[in-house]
């Protein structure tokens, strides 16, 4: 109990110096006087989300979840940015309430501390210090990912956490040989799945990576199961000199449940810990942006009426149960190509289309994407005349039958065997003329509630998703997405559909706006549905509806997949045939571009082509007996390999199969996994290949000139990393070393 | 059926599983190889009881494959009129017959043997195939569909004898057996003229020559191993020459024949010669032969399909050449362009087609309220544009100037012959790619602004030269703006009659959606020459056929607002395919899955998943099992495993493609989903029985589960079979349906 007493209390630190130093270097070489005081390239576009984040309005954004957006946003915070700034330009000048420097400096820490990192990781990898400082060095010095982290970016962040979870994942690893289930041993795996689910978190891609951890992780687990001698904590030492007696020791139940520990550990850890933590992420999210604001209309009603202001102002209150003689306007749940709403107007279908189709002459039904007096619908009881709720209201059920007059009109939603008029294959819609017309109105619709719980639930304002089946023809009432020509005022067709394959969002309506109907008199009634709804009651969604609302949204917003004056395919990257001009002075001609040390990118490429060589010439030699490496060296080899090897097929080879606009920096990720192969195979070549010492210090000799070269290209680039220096035309001239890289070269 | 059941268990308790090798044998070709199998295993009955054994399960394949036949033969004319896609492939089949060139964006195989069959059974080709429902009467269609039954009905041995090989278990391969034959969605697929039924024949011989070549791998470079082994690789090139979906049973293939090689490369009693000869010989037969058989079905292909037809516009002019019928074959034009020419402009980036204008404007609110100018895959006279010079509106055809060519660098006008406007652009944005600018028709009879100035380029060539029709690749660039005239490939809504976005790009990347060349060309003023010089080699036409396919298939896009089938809703059997008809009175077909075997099937994977594991994990902890589990696990894990990658790789690819999808490229996953459920209820069944004691009660659990699941699908399939045979009379909702009360899920529309 009191041994401290008896020994004197003892602090050892253990300092690096090499880590010190390079974390040093790179922060100098990513703060450096810390870019130009204008919007830089895709600042553009993360800009308006740190502007929205700061104002608390919502937003959707399809191309990342929303945790990168909200590092970003947490510097504009610290910085004390209020969010006004207009994001339209790049280029243009920030104004002096824009804390440039604390919003661009979280990305820039990030992209400092991967050269560390760098070092880190090579080290747990079981290569020499040598190796491990060629590796951070050789990040230290490419253009690319300085210029990338040096602005108000994400994906500086998204590296960052990539290397933090193979790290973490090798530190674990390392530390399951010695002491399972120690402090540091759950400390490492944990960051794992955290650092995985952040990488997630920033930006989709990240998941390659997190998918590439779990296959490695699955492979060791998978040796766990066969490791027959596994046994109890700190047997490592003991079992390399006695391993059967070990073994015989525990009894197998012991020792089968030993290993079921560590599966669930790592289960837990690589699988419920970043599930987690993705929820969380969202859950900030929602938290933080609670006010409506220009994207609501993309999702539904329920999601907007959970935002302050917008839609929940006007259906505060509102009642709940939708009945007989309510007040109502319909949406459409698909809402594409726009959200809108059902509508109708005096104006009737053109006797005769264009094409020499004729139609039935009727009033029209569309569906509008404003609000409108014309979008209010009455749900008429069949039975009944009055268009008025009774007292007490009569709820409208599942599988009832309604009529729907037209607010404003008082005619019958109608639908009949005629063709629409931009999709033939399916009924016309109109509102019933009831006078001089041959054909008879068939005006009744079935109400189908789609997400009903029991078959006499009630339909309910925003909740109920309702489909209007037709009784005589069992046609459902569905947008087609087309646009009426100029007779139908651009409005959206809406048609009756009598092939109705299946379940489709675009056939499926809810109640927005909603009201109980008191007057008689169809005067009185327009009047009443001039004025505003107003009544008080507050409903809420879930957190786990907004989120999958909010995710499913996000994963299927179209994005316009239109080229880009920059955009490149995944082919260009690997031989740098492309450059991106981020940022131009408006005056002189210094500038930004996003261009990559070309020495590193030739060098990483070939280092690839001769790790996959190596690789399976040595196993094909060791399957026929040859081992020409040591157990051991072969196991790190193997290890080095899929971790930095496969790290860059993952982030790399997707991209061919993606249909999105592609830019160089979406191969940023891949080529950082590749620079980490490139002193693994330098070393392999120099230990294994080079057999005499002469013929080594000449390898060593050329790598050293290699690196120098390295650093020239840098330091000639440099220029337009930085972007601090203007250059004459001549130099910039000069520095187009390949025709296809745009630098910007100013006319005087 | 019973008889067979009765003899599965008293074998499995005799015979040993388990052995890559030497089962060929059990059903013995001749006498001497079944006295080696006999000899090798001391506790088989004597020679007179295999012998007697091996004649019943020839009486069983023969039993088996008759039902299949009947099955799939039974009202094989009905509906005497055109089903579903029978209107493409029955047509392409009859333009086969009528020697007329036409485009599909499938490999011409199948289609070549519908029409074969076809025309060896007498249809001549003349009926027109226009639409689903279109009666057939007098033409003679029974020849197409009975070949694609034929085919069909294959696929029910093939799966017995796939199943046998892999489990060595009868019962196993009976059930298979009975879930495909009482399918009625394979049934269905199986009876009409589509290139599905010749698919899956070739994925199934496929995969039955692998599976009996891998069990003669104890004798390599023996005349049976050759043989199977060719001929895996003959059905491997049948299958992809079918459908591009096909190469989902070549990577099958390619990655047993790695794991093989590398088995063999590991084995050191083997020399490294040896090694290479096994390597060259699967090279031969599984690369070599595929590709040259591949080859040779393009090569039928076009020999056959000489004349002109509707396919010609997607293809280059260089390729038209070569068809009769087209105004390019044998054609001569006047050699270098001219002002006051008449001409065709087609880009050269594949299946783009002919820039075209007509007299329809773009719709308001997008750009300007000019006329439309598209690109268009087909001949038509609004393709025809004159090319005049910028500055002057005379007539360059008058017979008094003398023919002044057009030059590299040139500023030109060109005038749409039809409707005299002028080819123009400016500064809005392009209806659908809105980073470029739009193009439009502009101008009264030729008299417009300086927008309509276009500067001519040769690409890679000087200055000053005269322009080729045909051969030069030309840009033409807007003079106003600079961008480079070119089309986005992309498909225009309604207003623009689906033709293709035609746009000025400002962005000069060489791509070749902006580079042009000169087809038609008329200008009587000039001489003309022979364009024999045209003629593309063999291989061109091939890279060309292919880059033109690949196209139409990524150009299949499904609409918004529609409801499209998804992968994931085939394997539950979500929906159905309307084969035929649609109200009471309709004779209606349905294509839809018999639902307890879809859902059998699909138990039947998360099963064999769990079981699969419990077992892996248990060898892979060494735990002893016992020689019976331990030869259960063995055909679970690899025969099973083998047909559970099948299915991954005929199903999951299916999620990442963006084409639209159908409900029926989910059958050929069906098949090895069904092969997995006959071994994994075996299996499981003979577990079960294992556990229990006692033999005469094991034997009962095991003939009872047994033959509880064939009846189950033998009267599911009577309950069901109206769905293929179709129906008349009210639909299923209508109690006085006979297909009342069966409809059990909501989205199935009978």
């Amino acid at each position: 109990m009191l041994g401290f007493l008896k020994r004197p209390v003892v602090v050892t630190a253990d300092i690096n110096l090499n880590v010190v130093a390079l974390t040093a270097m790179g922060l100098l070489s990513r703060l450096w006087q810390m870019g130009p005081r204008a919007v830089v390239f895709d600042e553009v576009y993360y800009g308006q989300y740190i502007s929205f984040y700061m104002k608390r309005i919502f937003f959707l954004d399809g191309s990342g979840p929303p945790f990168g957006h909200m590092l970003l946003a947490l510097g504009g915070y610290l910085g004390g940015f209020d969010g006004n700034f207009l994001w339209n330009r790049i280029g243009a000048e920030y104004s002096s309430n824009v804390p440039v420097w604390s919003l661009r400096l979280l990305p820039a820490l990030t992209g400092a501390l991967s050269v560390p990192m760098a070092y880190q990781i090579l080290l747990e990898l079981g290569f020499s210090h040598c190796a491990a400082m060629g590796a951070a060095l050789l990040m230290l010095i490419e253009n690319a990912l300085i210029t990338q982290s040096r602005l108000m970016l994400l994906e500086s962040v998204l590296i960052f956490f990539n290397l933090l979870a193979v790290l973490s994942y090798l530190k674990f690893s390392n530390s399951q040989k010695q002491r399972p289930f120690s402090l540091s041993w759950w400390f490492w795996l944990m960051l794992t799945g955290v650092a995985c689910s952040c990488a997630v978190g920033v930006k989709y891609v990240g998941v390659f990576t997190y998918l590439l951890v779990l296959a490695v992780a699955s492979v060791h687990a998978w040796h766990l199961i066969g490791d027959r001698t596994l046994s109890h904590v700190g047997a490592a030492v003991e079992r390399g000199a006695r391993p059967s007696r070990v073994g015989r020791d525990r009894s197998p139940i012991s020792r089968q449940i030993r290993v079921l520990c560590h599966l669930l550990a790592r289960a837990a850890a690589l699988l419920v810990v970043p599930a987690l933590m993705y929820l969380l992420f969202f859950y900030v999210h929602l938290i933080l942006v609670y006010r409506s604001g220009p994207h609501d209309q993309i999702m539904s009603s329920a999601f907007q009426a959970s935002l302050e202001g917008g839609l929940a102002r006007i259906t505060q209150g509102q009642p709940l149960e939708v009945a007989y003689g309510s007040q109502v306007t319909l949406k459409n749940v698909f809402g594409k190509p726009v959200p809108c709403w059902l509508h109708s107007h005096q104006s009737t279908y053109p006797m005769i289309y264009e094409n020499g189709r004729g139609s039935s002459h009727q009033q029209q039904v569309t569906c509008y994407p404003f609000k409108d007096v014309n979008n209010w619908w009455i749900v008429k009881d069949p039975g009944r005349h009055q268009l008025v709720v009774g007292s007490p209201p009569r709820p409208v059920r599942h599988g009832d039958v309604v009529q729907l007059v037209h607010g404003m009109t008082t005619r019958f939603l109608n639908t009949h065997d005629v063709a629409a008029p931009l999709s033939p294959h399916s009924q016309e819609v109109s509102c019933y003329v009831d006078y001089n017309i041959s054909m008879p109105s068939q005006n009744l619709w079935r109400l189908d509630i789609v997400n009903r719980e029991s078959d006499a639930d009630v339909w309910k304002t925003i909740l109920s998703e309702v489909r209007l089946v037709h009784v005589n023809t069992s046609a459902v009432l569905k947008l087609s997405g087309a646009h009426l020509p100029d007779w139908g005022f651009r409005q959206l067709e809406v048609v009756g559909e009598k092939l109705s394959r299946g379940y489709h969002e675009s056939m499926v309506w809810n109640v927005e706006e909603h009201r109980y109907g008191k007057s008689q008199e169809q005067k009185e009634r327009e009047l009443e549905l001039h004025s505003p709804a107003q009544m008080d009651f507050s409903r809420n969604l879930s957190f786990m509806a907004r989120f999958l609302e909010l995710q499913w949204r996000m994963l299927t917003v179209k994005s316009d997949g239109s080229e880009h004056k920059y955009s490149s395919s995944p082919l260009d990257w690997v031989t740098l045939d492309t450059s991106i001009a981020y940022w131009l002075h408006p005056r002189t001609s210094a500038q930004i571009h996003l261009l990559g040390n070309v020495v590193i990118w030739a060098s990483a490429s070939l280092a690839t082509v001769v790790y996959a060589l190596l690789f399976f010439w040595y196993l094909l030699r060791r399957r026929r007996g040859l081992r020409d490496l040591p157990e051991d060296s072969w196991l790190r080899w193997v290890l080095a390999g899929a971790l930095c090897a496969g790290g860059w097929a993952v982030n790399y080879l997707p991209f061919f199969v993606m249909e999105k606009t592609l830019f160089l920096y979406h191969y940023l990720p891949a080529l950082t996994f590749q620079i980490l192969l490139l002193p693994v195979v330098l070393q392999h070549v120099s230990d294994h290949l080079c057999r005499s010492p002469p013929l080594r210090s000449l390898f060593s000799a050329l790598v050293v000139a290699w690196y120098s070269c390295a650093c020239h290209v840098f330091i000639t680039l440099r220029p337009l990393t930085y972007g601090d220096k203007s250059l004459s035309p001549s130099e910039l001239k000069a520095l187009r070393w390949k025709d296809s890289w745009d630098i910007l070269i100013r006319k005087y | 059926m019973p008889p067979a059941v009765g003899e599965g268990p008293a074998r499995f308790e005799l015979r040993p599983r388990r052995g890559r090798c030497g089962h060929q044998v059990t059903r013995a070709v001749g006498p001497d190889v079944a006295a080696e199998a006999a000899a090798r295993s001391p506790k088989r009955p004597a020679r007179g009881s295999r012998r007697f054994e091996a004649a019943g399960r020839w009486a069983l394949l023969a039993l088996v494959t008759l039902l299949s036949f009947a099955t799939r033969f039974h009202r094989l004319d009905e509906p005497p009129h055109i089903c579903w896609d029978e209107t493409h492939f029955g047509k392409m089949g009859s333009y086969y017959i009528n020697r007329t060139f036409f485009f599909d964006v499938h490999p011409p195989l199948g289609k070549m043997l519908i029409g074969l069959a076809g025309y060896l059974s007498g249809y001549d080709g003349t009926f027109l195939f226009q639409k689903p429902g279109d009666k057939y009467e007098h033409h003679n269609y029974m020849g197409m569909r009975g070949f694609c039954a034929f085919l069909g009905s294959l696929l029910v041995p093939f799966a017995y004898l796939i199943v046998l090989e892999l489990s060595k278990s009868l019962p196993a391969a009976l059930l298979t057996a009975a879930l495909l034959t009482f399918d009625t969605g394979c049934l269905t697929l199986s009876q009409y003229i589509l290139l599905d039924p010749i698919l899956m024949f070739f994925i199934m011989a496929a995969m039955l020559s692998m599976v009996k070549y891998n069990s003669c791998a104890d004798r390599p470079f023996s005349a049976p191993w050759w043989f199977w082994l060719s001929l895996t690789g003959i059905n491997l090139a049948g299958a992809l020459g079918v459908k591009f979906v096909g190469l989902f049973i070549i990577l099958q293939v390619g990655w047993n024949t790695i794991s093989d090689l590398w088995h063999l490369f590991g084995d050191l009693s083997l020399s490294v010669v040896t090694v290479g000869k096994h390597l060259t010989a699967r090279i031969l037969c599984l690369i070599v032969l595929p590709l040259t058989l591949y080859t040779a079905t393009y090569a039928v292909h076009f020999m056959v399909l000489n004349k002109s037809g509707p396919g010609d516009g997607f293809f280059s002019s260089a390729f038209q050449a070569r068809l009769s019928g087209n105004n390019l074959h044998n054609a001569s034009i006047p050699e270098h362009l001219a002002y006051g020419s008449v001409i065709t402009v087609k880009n050269l980036r594949m299946a783009i087609g002919y820039l075209h204008s007509h007299r329809h404007l773009y719709p308001e609110g997008i750009g300007a309220r000019q006329q439309q100018v598209t690109t268009y895959l087909h001949k038509d006279y609004n393709n025809l544009w004159i090319i005049k010079k910028h500055n002057t509106n005379a007539d360059p055809l008058d017979p008094s100037f003398p023919a002044e060519f057009v030059r590299h660098g040139d500023i030109i006008r060109l005038e749409h012959k039809e409707t005299s406007r002028n080819l123009h652009s400016h500064y809005h944005e392009a209806p659908l790619t809105r980073k470029h600018y739009q193009v439009t028709g502009y101008g009264i009879n030729g008299t417009g602004d300086s927008n309509d100035f276009w500067r001519i380029e040769v690409v890679n060539r000087k200055f000053g030269n005269r322009i080729k029709v045909l051969r030069s690749r030309i840009r033409l660039i807007h003079l106003v703006t600079g961008c480079v005239l070119g089309s986005s490939g992309k498909v225009l809504p309604k207003w623009g009659w689906e033709q293709l976005e035609v746009t000025c790009t400002p962005y000069l990347k060489e791509t070749l959606n902006s580079i042009w060349n000169v087809e038609d060309h008329i200008n009587p003023k000039l001489p003309n020459i022979s364009l024999d010089v045209l003629q593309p080699t063999f291989p061109e036409i091939l890279l060309e056929s292919h880059m033109v396919m690949i196209r139409g298939n990524n150009g299949l896009k499904p609409k918004d607002n529609e409801f499209t089938s998804k992968p994931w809703h085939w394997p539950i059997n979500y929906q159905g395919l309307r084969f035929s008809g649609i109200n009471d009175t309709d004779f209606r077909v349905y294509l839809l899955g018999n639902p307890v075997v879809w859902w059998l099937n699909l138990s039947s994977i998360v099963l064999y998943l769990l079981l699969g594991s419990i077992f892996a994990v248990a060898v892979q902890r060494g735990a002893r099992l016992p020689a019976e589990v331990e030869g259960l696990s063995q055909v679970l894990l690899q025969g099973g495993g083998q047909l559970l990658l099948g299915w991954m790789l005929h199903y999951f690819p299916f999620f990442l493609m963006g084409r639209i999808l159908y409900f029926h490229h989910y059958f050929p996953a069906m098949l090895f989903s069904s092969m997995l459920t006959g071994i994994l209820w075996d299996t499981l069944l003979r577990l079960c029985a294992w556990s229990l004691a006692s033999s005469s009660l094991a034997r009962g659990v095991y003939v009872v589960g047994l033959l509880s699941l064939l009846l189950g699908t033998a009267y599911s399939f009577c309950l069901f079979h109206p769905l293929a045979y179709g129906m008349v009379g009210p639909l299923a909702q209508d109690p006085r349906s006979p297909m009342a009360g069966l409809r059990w899920l909501e989205s199935w529309d009978f």
